[in-house]
């Protein structure tokens, strides 16, 4: 096997870690803050998807897709999150999590009744067509171009959580929220923004892997399952767990796909059964959380 | 939420108690007259099945706190492994029924050990994790399982055991034969419900700090509770591939389990005859919705979704709450 193919595959393991590293920072952020597993992201993921699909289809640009439909979604987010959610905070973790699965069952079926049950083609934007040489082989200039656009954004999160007075709230509210209350910040407002934000991620990532893949109904359970697993890996909470655990899973997937194709859809499986043996928090989660 | 605090109902026999005592004659009595009830009989069997894996969930979330995503996996293994035994070794059918339920309780075990060792959320991401897994190498192993085509070329006609002989094509027999199995489960899980270890399992639910520091060994309580659990669903498994004569893939995907959770939670988590109230309603309301619109999904999950909301104590539970607070 020689070099240049192993090469172009631990990109394309890259670009979907990347795609992976979006959903489940949405997760994990939702997760460190609110204490909700959101179990609709894939169904929100997918949304986000045709959202993308739709708005790209109406003004016959994909930018506007990739720029509208996530802050559309994250808005739609925050109204989850205002009308269902927010009745639930004071009762059980399992509440929140019961009825995001059963929302994502609703938003499936909803997308069904609009677009139809078939997969829809999403075709890669001329721009970003075709291949590009970067010396070591020849990649697919759509897949850099995600792995771009996933590294700003993760460098914008990281800004905002770490530089910013909001994030500075975040975190302390992720700690302590009572304390913060008792500090006269208004927490809920806090958390509505956090939710539409985590939200909105995985639209983008729904939005940026609609070229890669084609755009179905079924796409978001496959990647809420994926999700869990890097988010089980990387620690729950933990935004550089997310981004280790994505790349680690999607070059795991992709080298198996390699030479292995039978087992691609088993290795990551068996990945997180070996950290859960070894590490049950995570790579890089703080013990009292798991 | 699983809050049904049994004992601390006061008052001379409440109608709770009553029905509590019975609870075991009195689910065979109404499950005696299901097929009467409900429009055909398939349904009825499928109540039957579907109650039982909710029975058997019910176990684990209702009563020891647990809120497992992965229980398609046990229930799934259960229908493979009959269906396997059957078509390819030509095992009895008996045989092949116990095989299941091994194979099932078997799996239920190794998931246990690996989930049981998170805690809270993760436990539930875990579960539904482990049993994706289950899917794809059922997905992968298309030699023995079919694929995605699913498992085919088992029927089995007629049941002999004993020089008796059932005809498992008559639909109201076939009922019934299912229905053994099913009382039977129910005996054995109001035996363990009232065994000084079901009382374990409701104390690890209420507090789990409290129940270790009463010297349980909390850990090894909630992997029995997940086996036992498991085998229970692993037989609803058996008897759905025996019923139906063929396993669809999806049985495995978390999309079963996701229902079997809204089953259990509709009916009312944490009480006996919750899980099987759920099961009737959950597909009552499938049967009755999908007769004018193929997107039934849309009301069951919204149906799901306001239950969380308002009544999050189940049919049943809310019905016994509104009793006791008259």
């Amino acid at each position: 096997m020689d070099a240049e193919l192993i090469a172009m595959q631990l990109f394309s393991g890259v670009a979907l870690g990347a795609i992976l590293i979006m959903v489940a920072l949405g997760l994990s952020i939702i997760f460190g803050m609110l204490g909700v597993v959101n179990f609709a992201h894939g169904a929100l993921f997918m949304v986000g998807a045709y959202a993308g699909l739709w708005v790209a289809s109406l003004t016959g640009s994909f930018w506007w897709g990739l720029l509208v439909a996530p802050v559309a979604i994250g808005l739609f987010g925050m109204a989850i999150e205002r009308v269902l959610i927010r009745p639930l905070y004071r009762r059980s973790v399992d509440d929140p999590l019961l009825l995001t699965f059963g929302l994502g069952y609703v938003l499936v079926e909803a997308v069904r009744i609009a677009f139809g049950s078939d997969g829809i083609p999403f075709p890669t934007p001329p721009e970003l067509a075709g291949v590009a040489d970067l010396g070591i082989g020849f990649f697919p200039i759509y897949r850099l171009f995600v792995v771009g656009v996933v590294a700003a954004v993760l460098i914008l999160v990281w800004l905002c959580l770490e530089k910013t007075r909001f994030g500075l709230i975040v975190r302390a509210g992720a700690r302590d929220p009572l304390i913060m209350r008792v500090l006269g910040v208004d927490i809920a407002g806090v958390w509505l923004l956090v939710f539409g934000l985590g939200v909105g991620l995985t639209a983008l990532g729904g939005v940026l892997a609609a070229p890669m893949r084609n755009v179905n109904p079924e796409m978001g359970s496959l990647v809420l399952a994926e999700a869990f697993v890097v988010t089980v890996i990387g620690g729950m909470g933990s935004l550089v767990g997310a981004v280790v655990a994505g790349l680690l899973v999607g070059v795991a997937i992709s080298m198996t796909a390699l030479f292995a194709p039978e087992m691609a859809t088993i290795v990551m499986f068996a990945l997180m059964a070996l950290v859960l043996l070894v590490r049950p928090q995570g790579l890089f989660g703080k013990p009292g959380r798991a | 939420m699983t809050l049904s605090a049994q004992s601390l109902d006061a008052g001379p026999r409440p109608l709770r108690a009553r029905l509590a005592a019975r609870r075991v004659p009195l689910s065979i009595l109404a499950l005696c007259l299901l097929p009467w009830i409900l429009p055909s009989e398939a349904l009825a069997v499928n109540v039957l099945v579907y109650g039982l894996v909710a029975v058997g969930y019910n176990l684990l979330f209702g009563y020891t706190g647990l809120l497992s995503f992965g229980h398609a996996a046990f229930f799934g293994t259960g229908a493979y492994v009959t269906g396997i035994a059957i078509g390819r070794f030509d095992v009895p059918w008996f045989a092949a029924l116990a095989l299941g339920v091994a194979a099932g309780g078997a799996l239920a075990f190794v998931i246990g050990l690996l989930s049981i060792r998170t805690r809270g959320i993760y436990f539930s991401m875990v579960t539904l994790a482990l049993s994706q897994l289950v899917y794809y190498i059922a997905l992968q192993a298309s030699s023995w399982t079919g694929g995605e085509n699913g498992l085919r070329g088992f029927t089995v006609s007629e049941l002999n055991l004993f020089g008796w002989t059932v005809d498992f094509l008559d639909p109201v027999k076939k009922y019934y034969v299912i229905m053994v199995f099913a009382a039977a489960a129910l005996w054995f899980v109001s035996r363990i419900l009232n065994s000084p270890f079901g009382s374990v399992i409701e104390a690890i639910r209420e507090n789990e700090t409290r129940a270790r520091a009463c010297g349980y060994d909390v850990e090894r309580t909630k992997l029995i509770s997940f086996t036992l659990s498991g085998l229970i669903c692993a037989l609803a498994g058996t008897l759905f591939a025996l019923h139906l004569a063929i396993v669809p893939l999806d049985i495995l995907h978390y999309h079963t389990s996701g229902m079997i959770v809204m089953m259990t939670l509709l009916g009312g988590a944490g009480s006996f005859f919750g899980p099987f109230v759920g099961a009737f309603a959950f597909l009552l309301m499938e049967d009755v919705v999908s007769l004018w619109t193929p997107h039934w999904q849309i009301v069951v999950g919204s149906v799901f979704i306001l239950f969380v909301l308002f009544l999050p104590k189940g049919i049943w539970g809310t019905l016994m709450a509104w009793r006791a607070g008259r």
